[in-house]
């Protein structure tokens, strides 16, 4: 099946590279395709796996404590467009 | 043979006794550096930086102060890592002129050793590749398409501008550290390895390539790609040499969440003489279509020589190993679509100059700062993040990639320590063949033998083997037990010994632009 445009609309929403031409529909579509081997897998009761590290669980929380900041010169030194502490923006 | 018994025997001798100084080094680096800018394997050169630091380490020689080995050693590092005001682009527009305020944790832990900074090595744009052929500032050219070996065996041109056209990839994503590491241009150099990006282009250029456990290196300043399987690598000329590195970079990072906690005890290997406690698997699935017949025979030649010499060699079975690539696809592209989020033009990076809206201002920074490939993939990536979509693809190759992970889960419960693979499917291609197919089907082709690993989580290194019938390097993949590096490194070190790859010979390039290459010098010793 094609992408439909209304799904295409709103991938490009969402993705904002804007690749609608049809050198990047056509790239998405067999991407689309390729995926599709997945569901040869049979996966029934099978787990999904966020971390390879899951059965360490070193995902921790540390103290809130306040360790570092106050770097708000060296923040902005790479932004084009800035005024005062603030990253500028177009309106809208 | 003298370099390649490395870092701790000979050059770190070398340092103390003063037959050489941290300066000598670093110029020789340099120089040779500029004599091979055709290879383009560097985007940056921070001459004056790493000349300072060069400096600062011969006044802690002559102190008899060194801070450990890697003291007054040359390096290079990836350009997709932060390095404080060093330019850091991921060869992309988005970040050329990019300045980072901060060092990725790697890179301040070698600076922090005295390790001396060249500079950073160019790549495939955003690491996503396996050619290293995709970024902005071109392709990098692999050094032994200018070596005796390879010249001898080639149809012989009748001038030298097909010579030229002839010249082979380094494969990627880390190509420009592994051409770097190859040419002598440095003596260690860092890579990032998410599909193979780090060992694919060390088999290609004939160096050590060694992807850690995940969770070993701290990940903080590397830009990501995909946060879940990404690493930093590892490129030396021997296997002595990434223990070195391994050594003093491995342990937890309060900075990255994703480092284990476990203690991390750096390791000299020892000399491993008798092999015969070993049991090595040969994964069947390796045997993939398209495995050149010569990888095929060098990988059988290297299963006899540890059954030779008293190993137990069991084939074993990791059956969802086909799927890993179409795994990684979703995953990787899912991943990216996130990560490549912050790259707006706000903060930093290449900004647009429309004003109509936010809106059009990011689209437009983007479409102008990534190239296809980058896009590509941040589109399929989103898709699969779709609601309507998020369970039958993404949530999909989560479990996919359990399986692919229990697999070696299983073979290694069976008593196997170690997996002998090739590392990729052919030698290296001439870049005007390897450009004849888009990116995603040479990554595809060529991540097979490598990926897996990263869906695991598990270490691997690339050992330089033998060369091919075109007189280009081959090598071959040796797998392990999650953090059980030493004994990985220890297998790969005696397998080095045993098959005794060739040095590199660069022949005198005559270039119609600029001037010779010289015959190659060892860069230590004269």
């Amino acid at each position: 099946q094609k992408v439909s445009v209304e799904v295409l609309d709103h991938l490009e929403h969402l993705a904002l590279v804007d690749f609608r031409d049809s050198e990047g529909v056509e790239r998405l579509q067999k991407a689309i395709q390729f995926a599709n081997q997945l569901h040869e897998v049979n996966t029934d009761g099978v787990e999904p796996m966020d971390s390879v590290l899951e059965d360490r669980w070193c995902l921790y929380l540390r103290e809130d404590d306040v360790t570092e900041g106050n770097c708000t010169k060296e923040l902005l030194e790479n932004a084009r467009e800035k005024a005062e502490e603030y990253f500028v923006a177009p309106p809208g | 043979a003298a370099l390649k018994d490395g870092l701790r025997s000979q050059v770190s001798a070398a340092l103390k006794e003063g037959r050489v100084t941290p300066t000598e080094l670093c110029q020789r680096c340099l120089a040779l550096i500029k004599s091979t800018k055709f290879l383009n394997a560097y985007i940056t050169v921070a001459e004056e930086t790493a000349l300072k630091q060069a400096e600062e380490s011969e006044e802690r020689y002559k102190r008899g102060q060194p801070l450990g080995i890697l003291d007054g050693i040359p390096i290079a590092v990836k350009d997709n890592f932060n390095t404080a005001g060093i330019e850091t682009t991921c060869a992309s527009n988005m970040l050329k002129g990019y300045i980072s305020p901060y060092n990725a944790t790697v890179v301040q832990k070698l600076l922090d050793q005295g390790a001396v900074l060249l500079g950073k090595t160019n790549l495939d744009e955003f690491a996503m590749g396996s050619g290293s052929t995709d970024g902005v500032f071109g392709p990098v050219r692999n050094p032994w398409s200018y070596s005796k070996h390879y010249k001898e065996k080639s149809v012989p041109k009748s001038h030298s501008e097909d010579e030229e056209s002839n010249w082979v990839i380094t494969g990627g994503s880390s190509g420009g550290s592994a051409a770097a590491v190859s040419s002598f241009t440095c003596f260690a150099a860092l890579g990032s390895d998410t599909g193979g990006s780090t060992r694919n282009p060390a088999a290609r250029c004939g160096v050590v390539g060694l992807k850690p456990t995940y969770g070993l290196i701290s990940r903080h300043g590397l830009i990501p790609l995909v946060n879940s399987m990404d690493v930093p690598g590892i490129l030396t000329r021997c296997v002595d040499d990434a223990a070195v590195l391994l050594g003093s970079l491995a342990g937890h990072d309060p900075k990255d969440s994703t480092t284990v906690q476990d203690d991390f005890k750096p390791f000299e290997l020892p000399k491993l003489t008798d092999v015969s406690k070993l049991s090595i698997g040969i994964p069947k699935e390796y045997h993939a279509p398209g495995l050149s017949s010569e990888i095929l025979a060098l990988w059988s030649k290297a299963a006899d020589l540890f059954k030779n010499a008293g190993c137990k060699v069991v084939e074993v079975s990791l059956p969802h190993t086909h799927y890993s690539i179409v795994c990684y696809h979703v995953l990787c592209t899912a991943e990216v679509a996130s990560n490549m989020a912050r790259f707006d033009g706000l903060e930093y990076g290449h900004r647009s100059d429309r004003k109509e809206s936010t809106e059009s201002m990011y689209a437009a920074t983007r479409r102008e700062g990534f190239n296809d490939v980058v896009r590509g993939r941040i589109l399929s990536g989103n898709y699969f993040l779709l609601k309507q979509n998020y369970e039958k693809y993404f949530v999909k190759a989560q479990k996919v990639r359990r399986l692919i992970a229990n697999d070696f889960v299983k073979v290694f419960r069976s008593g196997v320590d170690v997996l002998l693979t090739p590392t990729t499917l052919t030698d290296a291609a001439p870049y005007t063949e390897f450009i004849q197919e888009d990116n995603r089907t040479r990554s595809a082709q060529d991540d097979i033998l490598t990926q897996a690993a990263n869906m695991a989580g598990l270490p691997a290194i690339n050992v330089p083997t033998a060369l091919s019938e075109r007189g280009l390097p081959v090598g071959l993949q040796f797998i392990g037990r999650s953090f059980q590096e030493k004994q990985l490194l220890t297998v790969a070190k005696w397998f080095e010994k045993q098959v005794q790859f060739p040095m590199i010979q660069l022949e005198e390039v005559k270039r119609h632009d600029s001037g010779v290459f010289q015959q190659q010098k060892s860069a230590a010793f004269s």
